[in-house]
């Protein structure tokens, strides 16, 4: 058996060697390269675009938004909420710019040198309007209107109401609130996004090589964007260096590139610098929450009030209006709170727009609930894994039916608290705190959960007359290791090893539509899929054996690369013998079609990881720096398939989030300028910033025949709060209040200096 | 990420160097580690028309030797060559300390230390050490021309040396072997540039603090000697007190910036509690007594 086990990733060799082909990798005959120019104001009017300077030799052609206005776009916008304003995003800005690196002109030539020289001969006057990049300051009357389309600068105001609100606040006995500024966050996959496409005038098919975590999807925007049938066009994805939500959006490169292709009738390659990928690739984050909880003599929570606003930045990305609104949707987390009141309001900014980041609206609802939880029982002098105790939804209430709707399938959040705060040596941690004396001790908890597995896959599996497999998946892995996991599976489910299991994704032409990869929802939904399919070639084999075998299908079990009759040694078929009779007419049992391939698909239930995490952090008193003494982290995804996968999913994301609590932080001046364009500027934690994990599972599974939840953001939606937690216990004695992240030495000088301490 | 184009010399003597430099002057840059010429001219905000490298002079532009009154060093020394000496562990272990705080493991292979120096980031860390302890900078045009640190460092990526001048050496006056020091630098995070940075050396002098030399980058546009602090402990029997009124001394000289490492006001508080970590520091490794 290989589930359950830390079985070594298939992957590895081609990634760690550099045998792996990534998008910039590839290069077609008689193939050109693009470069965007783009603006460098917040909020202008394009008033000419000048390329004469630019047509230098090797350049092919320049196109501004205007020549592409009546080809290519709008952009797809998958996320509308109801009476939310959605304003048409061109590709290449038609005569009005909304945020410094929104593309103006393509230019398209014979190698990328040339390109980029002329895009600095490329002179485009704009005239300057005022723009607004606090969220705050747009929704005020008098801001400057990022679309002038629209009265003002609120994309959608949303009112959610469950419970008798106003009531149990009146009757609670404490009240205590919250306000937490969320900073926007440049997700930084280590590759940056690309896009290469070719255009076949003989067969009329487009082919776009894209570095997406989404191909079907992208497949579908390409062609409506482009006013082609989507039969025409294939996507495929090479080795995809990351993406953590950034690469599950319509880009402006993706239907550009396309459309260049098809129009100058030579391949076409774009490939993103770092400085454009931090100023025009998605953002995450970036929410305003004031929330009030309503609290008994108990020290029961019994509602919540408050409000969400996002800042969106200037368009409506493909996801954009979803974190938000499912922020607030989980903002009850792990708790048994009946009754909310929640006011989430998306507003447009002058700014790149926000999209999915791992987690995606997830970490935005549990960071809030989980510092108010804090913020309770510091205001309430109680401690907070006791204050959680007496909150948490019971293990026998599940499934467990929300007020924001959700029916949380299983859990057991006491369970997993209890685990942490033995591992993490609580008591020994309280008394830290008053004997260590020339640093601030604090500790923080977290005790989160994640709805995943939204959306549907498929799977196409064969099995060739010479017994291999091959698995092809509608879900698109990017690094998580999956190739790996389902190579498991099938292992296990046809008694073969791993190594005759060849993974296949990332093509439209040959995988049926599916969903792609992000989430947390690979393994599970692609994996039953998969196993919808498996089981039917199990099936199969196993009646071919039966009638070989003279015996009864279910006397059969499949192992070691053999069909035995159960309880014997030597009543067996080979796995490959079968597959060879699966081909051949004349062997097969009557009524058995030829051939040894299924199809399957999977829609799934969603599914409520958790977990219970703890962060013990000092402050140095002189500096404010803030040193992980310890982080605790007990997750559970339900079944494990693979404990590696699943901690090397763990730490990953974990230090995402510690990134969040610490160091990252994308900034723009007051004009709308980025200020966080390089990674000099923009901190990613490495390597010395990143302490040694504690980690350990629970392990409640799901009801699917996985058992499987989802891993793959559980631990950047579970961590940033316990350590913003862990300092600001560490620094109440002295009245810090932390609303802003990261919490880097000189902003904490700045909270303290504010209250004189 | 792709530079303007540019024409590349590979010379085979220093003065082919020179006569390229007083050629094109301002338009030819002499490129050593290239881990700060090659960024910016990524970024284009530097634009050179002809790229002259020094790497195959390497053989006569490389060295550490320790003889005399002085150490030599030779523009080329990489990074990761001084973090490693032997030599310099034993006779200035700041210099090897400093460079184990340079950047990355990466930066430290490629970058030298005659290429940091003529760079001059105002937020680098070799002016600072280099301004602590006196060292002076020998420049190439033909003949040979020597600068003290104090005169070199002119203000942000500016110094002395002149267009056509290459930078061959950098000589440090050796200092008794039993001598306190100090390198200590704020950093946001691993490889990051400084927030402050402080080079300390204390020489002890029977039980007094002999002489004592402070130097400290990265707030203000050129890193610069404590020399108010540095008066004030020249014989005397350190004590806390002291410490605090030089940090302090040190602090008020500071001009920072406010900018994404912090405002002005926090850098200024951390440079004072910088120089009086360092100070603390040197003085315990003086083996002095801090009442
Ligand atoms: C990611 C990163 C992190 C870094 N972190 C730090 C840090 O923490 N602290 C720090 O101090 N530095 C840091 N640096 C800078 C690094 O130390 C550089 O190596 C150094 O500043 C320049 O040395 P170089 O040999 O690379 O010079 P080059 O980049 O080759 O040249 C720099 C400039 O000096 C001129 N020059 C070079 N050699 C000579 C010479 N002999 N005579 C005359 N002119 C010359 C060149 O023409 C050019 O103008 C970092 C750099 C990077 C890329």
């Amino acid at each position: 058996m290989y589930v359950g086990k830390p079985v070594k990733r298939v992957e590895d060799l081609r990634l760690i060697t550099g045998s792996a082909k990534y998008l910039d990798d590839m290069v077609l005959p008689r193939m050109l390269y693009a470069y965007f120019v783009r603006s460098v104001y917040a909020h202008a009017k394009i008033t000419e675009i000048d390329v004469s300077k630019a047509m230098l030799p090797g350049i092919v052609a320049i196109f501004t938004g205007r020549d592409l206005k009546d080809h290519c776009g709008p952009l797809a916008v998958e996320s509308v909420y109801k009476g939310s304003k959605v304003p048409v995003h061109y590709p290449l800005a038609v005569d009005e710019v909304k945020y410094v690196g929104e593309p103006v002109a393509v230019i398209v030539g014979e190698d990328r040198y040339v390109v980029r020289d002329a895009a600095d001969e490329v002179s485009v006057s704009y005239q300057q309007l005022p723009s607004v990049t606090d969220p705050m300051e747009a929704l005020s009357s008098n801001s400057p209107l990022v679309h002038s389309e629209f009265s003002d600068n609120v994309c959608f105001r949303r009112s959610i109401k469950r419970g008798e609100v106003e009531a149990l606040f009146n009757n609670s006995s404490k009240r205590v609130g919250i306000k937490v500024k969320i900073q926007r966050l440049a997700p930084s996959a280590m590759e940056p996004r690309g896009v290469l496409a070719e255009y076949d005038r003989g067969s009329e098919r487009l082919t776009v090589w894209a570095s997406t975590q989404f191909p079907h999807k992208l497949r579908t925007w390409i062609s409506t964007s482009l006013k082609c049938p989507e039969s025409s066009v294939r996507v495929i994805t090479p080795e995809v260096g990351g993406g953590f939500g950034s690469k599950l959006s319509h880009y402006p490169e993706d239907v550009v590139i396309p459309y260049l292709a098809m129009r100058i009738g030579r391949p076409v390659k774009w490939f993103e610098e770092r400085g454009e990928n931090l100023r025009s690739t998605t953002h995450g984050r970036d929410m305003i929450a004031e929330v009030e909880a309503a609290v008994d003599e108990n020290l029961r929570v019994t509602a919540l009030r408050g409000r969400i606003i996002a800042d969106l930045g200037a368009y409506n990305h493909t996801h954009t209006q979803d974190n938000p609104i499912l922020a607030a949707n989980m903002l009850t987390g792990t708790y048994a709170i009946g009754a909310v009141d929640l006011e989430v309001i998306g507003v447009f900014t002058n700014k790149m727009a926000t999209d999915a980041y791992r987690g995606a609206g997830r970490p935005e609802g549990s960071y809030i609930i989980e510092r108010l939880m804090d913020r309770i029982a510091r205001t309430l002098n109680v401690d907070p894994a006791e204050l959680r105790m007496r909150n948490f939804i019971p293990p026998q209430s599940f499934p467990y039916r929300t007020p924001l709707g959700f029916v949380y399938d299983s859990g057991n959040y006491e369970g997993a608290l209890r685990r942490a705060l033995e591992l993490v040596n609580y008591e020994d941690v309280k008394r830290l705190k008053s004997t260590v004396r020339d640093r601030y001790i604090g500790v923080g908890i977290s005790t989160f959960v994640e709805v995943c597995n939204f959306g549907y896959q498929s799977s196409y599996v064969k099995v060739e007359p010479s017994g291999l497999i091959s698995v092809y998946t509608s879900t698109s892995p990017h690094g998580q290791g999956e190739e790996t996991a389902f190579s498991q599976i099938v292992a296990d489910r046809l008694g073969v090893s791993m190594e005759k299991i060849r993974v296949i994704h990332g093509d439209t032409d040959t995988i049926p539509y599916g969903s792609g990869t992000a989430g947390s929802w690979t393994l599970t939904s692609g994996g039953m899929a998969i196993i919808n399919a498996v089981e039917r070639i199990r099936e199969k084999m196993l009646r071919i054996a039966a009638s070989r075998l003279e015996a009864r299908v279910e006397d059969l079990e499949m192992n070691d690369g053999r069909i035995y009759v159960k309880g014997t040694h030597d009543k067996y078929v080979t796995f490959e013998e079968v597959a060879s009779i699966a081909y051949d007419q004349r062997k097969l049992p009557g009524g058995l079609e030829m051939g040894l391939t299924a199809t399957g698909f999977y829609r799934p239930e969603l599914t409520f990881p958790f977990g219970a995490y703890i962060a013990v952090v000092s402050v140095d008193p002189e500096t404010y720096q803030v040193t992980l003494e310890r982080v605790v982290m007990v997750s559970d995804c339900g079944k494990v398939v693979n404990p590696m996968l699943v901690d090397g999913q763990i730490a990953g994301g974990a230090v995402q989030a510690l990134g969040q609590a610490l160091y990252e932080d994308f900034v723009y001046d007051k004009d709308g300028n980025p200020l966080s364009v390089s990674f000099a500027d923009y901190l990613l934690p490495s390597a010395t910033e990143v302490p040694e994990f504690i980690l350990d599972r629970t392990e409640t599974p799901a009801n699917n025949p996985l058992g499987t939840k989802g891993v793959g953001e559980l631990s950047t939606i579970g961590l940033a709060q316990a350590i913003v937690n862990a300092v600001e216990d560490a620094l109440w004695k002295m009245g810090a209040e932390i609303v802003e992240t990261p919490v880097t030495p000189q902003r904490l000088y700045g909270v303290l200096r504010r209250r004189g301490a | 990420m792709i530079p303007k184009s540019f024409e590349y010399f590979e010379p085979k003597t220093l003065s082919e160097v020179v006569g390229f430099l007083k050629k094109h002057k301002e338009n030819a840059k002499v490129l050593a580690g290239g881990h700060s010429l090659i960024p910016m001219m990524k970024l284009r905000l530097a634009a050179p028309q002809y790229i002259i490298n020094l790497e195959p002079l390497r053989k006569s532009l490389s060295y550490i030797k320790v003889g005399g009154k002085s150490i030599r060093i030779g523009a080329l020394v990489r990074h990761a060559e001084i973090e490693h000496s032997q030599i310099l562990k034993r006779e200035l272990p700041i210099l090897p300390a400093a460079a184990e705080w340079i950047g990355d493991m990466q930066v430290r292979n490629m970058g030298t230390i005659g290429g940091s120096v003529a760079h001059s980031d105002p937020a680098s860390d070799w002016p600072v050490v280099m301004l602590s302890l006196n060292a002076v900078f020998t420049l190439y045009s033909g003949k040979k021309r020597k600068v003290p640190a104090s005169k070199f460092f002119i203000g942000p990526f500016t110094t002395a040396i002149k267009p056509y001048e290459v930078l061959t050496e950098i000589e440090i006056p050796r200092l008794p072997k039993r001598h306190g020091w100090s390198w200590k630098k704020f950093e946001r995070k691993a490889g990051d540039f400084a927030t402050v940075n402080v080079a300390t050396l204390i020489l002890p002098k029977d039980g007094h603090i002999g002489s004592a030399s402070i130097a400290v980058g990265s707030v203000h546009y050129r890193p610069y000697r404590v020399t108010e602090g540095e008066r004030l402990l020249k014989g005397a029997k350190p004590d806390l007190e002291l410490v605090e009124r030089v940090a302090e001394s040190a602090a008020s000289m500071a001009e920072p910036t406010s900018d994404l490492r912090g405002s002005a006001e926090y850098k200024r508080h951390v440079t004072k509690v910088f120089v009086k970590r360092s100070l603390i520091e040197a003085i315990e490794r003086a083996n002095l007594n801090l009442r």
